[in-house]
């Protein structure tokens, strides 16, 4: 079995206001422009909840992070 | 049938919302009140109700609908009806927003932060020298949000007596003097547009004016409207959150002890702060433009929609012991920012203010205390910005 997490960001909808950063700025940026940038689009496990609780706190709704467990079939 | 309760109501203590408001709260978290002109309009009190209606696409800011609820005499005016992007819904709001928010960002505001630690740490050294009993509002609160957006904006802050003033009245005064103040700003920001069409200077409005209206994507006109709402809101919001902020440190003093602990709690404590204080009570001023179903009933379209910050900050099916100051808590998440696209664009300036404001003053006036019951502390506002006018202290 192997865990899967990946984060998006939709750059249309941002509105810059910063809290993903604020939140976990391993995982996001900013752009010279204020839009988010992920830097990290596949975090590691110790950054899931920071992530979680920046999609969370998005005023624009533009953080989206899924979560999967997928069986990886034997060799 | 019994009238819908009253809204807003005044406070009675700087940092406690209204006694009237645990009724409203209970009866929530979407009920019908009354408005001073005696209309009706939908109150959403809860946390999770106030997220999702502030993202929902039938909310509009439109605030030339003849049926926009307005909480206020002061804010029946014709230019608190027409403010940039406040007023403004998709895609015009939008494309303001984007205008400003390399400007705002939380990359930009910390490239700021030596300069406001240099304001800051001037204004206590004359707080220092001015003695015990001082007045935070005029020797803090007012001058540093005040100085920060002058300098963002490049604005002359030789003036700050003039918008100090005039934005207070914008925000506070009666429908008479609110527009007629509203006006005196116009007419000062429409004479510093003049200048920096002719002359851009450093600042924002200078650098809005090279970017926005030299190359024909804004008009003189809009660059005024801009001017004029970052202005009003930078003055007035910060300056309150940050006196009611000492206030409630100082009427708290095991939790300001955790701050005296360790300074680095001052990031957390500013957001439970924001959420307990609630300085913007309301939030958003909203109407319907189509059906919109929250909470197992119907907002119609032309319904006037208010959502209050004070309640749905306090909402004990999220928050935790909702009426209790915790400085280390986990669940401060607040909405005195807004939610959705018109989530405040200052507020990260705003918090990195209040983070320094806060550390300078605790490390270098540990001793600082109320020098009068704050029972007695003069304030002012019901429903949007709360106020206290003079704050008393001694150390």
């Amino acid at each position: 079995m192997v865990s899967a997490a990946r984060v998006t960001a939709d750059r249309e909808r941002c509105i810059s206001g910063g809290r993903c950063m604020a939140t976990a700025g391993e995982v996001f940026d900013q752009d010279e422009e204020g839009i988010v940038v992920v830097l990290t689009p596949e975090p590691p496990a110790d950054l899931h909840e920071a992530v979680r609780e920046a999609a969370y706190l998005c005023p624009a709704r533009a953080i989206r992070f899924t979560e999967s467990t997928t069986a990886v079939p034997r060799p | 049938m019994t009238q819908a309760p009253h809204y807003p109501q005044p406070r009675t203590c700087p940092y406690e919302p209204p006694a009237g408001y645990r009724e409203l709260g209970e009866q929530g978290p979407l009920l019908k009140v009354t408005l001073f002109d005696g209309r009706e309009a939908w109150l959403v009190t809860g946390y999770q109700e106030s997220r999702e209606i502030l993202t929902h696409p039938n909310l509009s800011s439109q605030r030339t609908h003849p049926d926009f609820p307005i909480v206020a005499p002061r804010f029946r005016s014709q230019i608190a009806r027409s403010l940039a992007m406040i007023a403004m819904d998709p895609p015009e709001h939008d494309i303001y927003r984007r205008f400003l928010n390399p400007h705002f960002s939380l990359k930009q505001v910390r490239r700021m932060q030596p300069e406001i630690e240099r304001i800051v740490s001037g204004h206590v050294d004359r707080i220092i020298e001015h003695g015990p009993p001082a007045d935070l509002v005029p020797l803090l609160a007012v001058p540093l949000p005040s100085l920060v957006i002058c300098r963002h904006l490049g604005v002359p802050y030789e003036d700050h007596d003039f918008f100090q003033d005039a934005s207070g009245k914008v925000m506070l005064g009666t429908e008479e003097e609110s527009g007629g103040a509203a006006q005196d700003l116009v007419d000062y920001i429409d004479r510093l547009v003049t200048e920096q069409i002719k002359e851009p200077t450093d600042g924002l409005l200078g650098q809005l004016v090279r970017e926005r209206v030299l190359t024909g994507d804004i008009g003189h006109a809009e660059l005024v409207s801009i001017a004029l709402v970052l202005l009003i809101a930078a003055h007035e919001t910060t300056s309150s959150t940050l006196a009611l902020g000492v206030i409630t440190l100082l009427e708290h003093p095991e939790q300001l002890a955790l701050l005296h602990e360790d300074p680095e709690r001052v990031g957390t404590a500013v957001e439970e702060l924001l959420r307990y204080i609630a300085t913007t009570d309301l939030v958003a001023t909203r109407i319907a433009k189509g059906d919109i179903e929250l909470a197992g009933q119907t907002i119609r379209a032309g319904e006037g929609v208010l959502v209050s910050g004070t309640l749905a900050n306090r909402d004990p099916r999220t928050h935790q012991r909702p009426d209790e100051l915790d400085l280390l808590r986990s669940d401060s998440h607040h909405l005195t920012f807004g939610f959705g696209i018109h989530q405040c664009l200052g507020q990260n300036l705003a918090r990195l203010e209040l983070e320094i404001a806060f550390r300078e003053l605790l490390t270098r006036l540990p001793g600082l205390r109320l020098d009068a019951p704050v029972s007695e502390l003069p304030i002012l506002g019901a429903g949007t910005v709360q106020r206290v006018l003079s704050l008393p202290v001694a150390w």
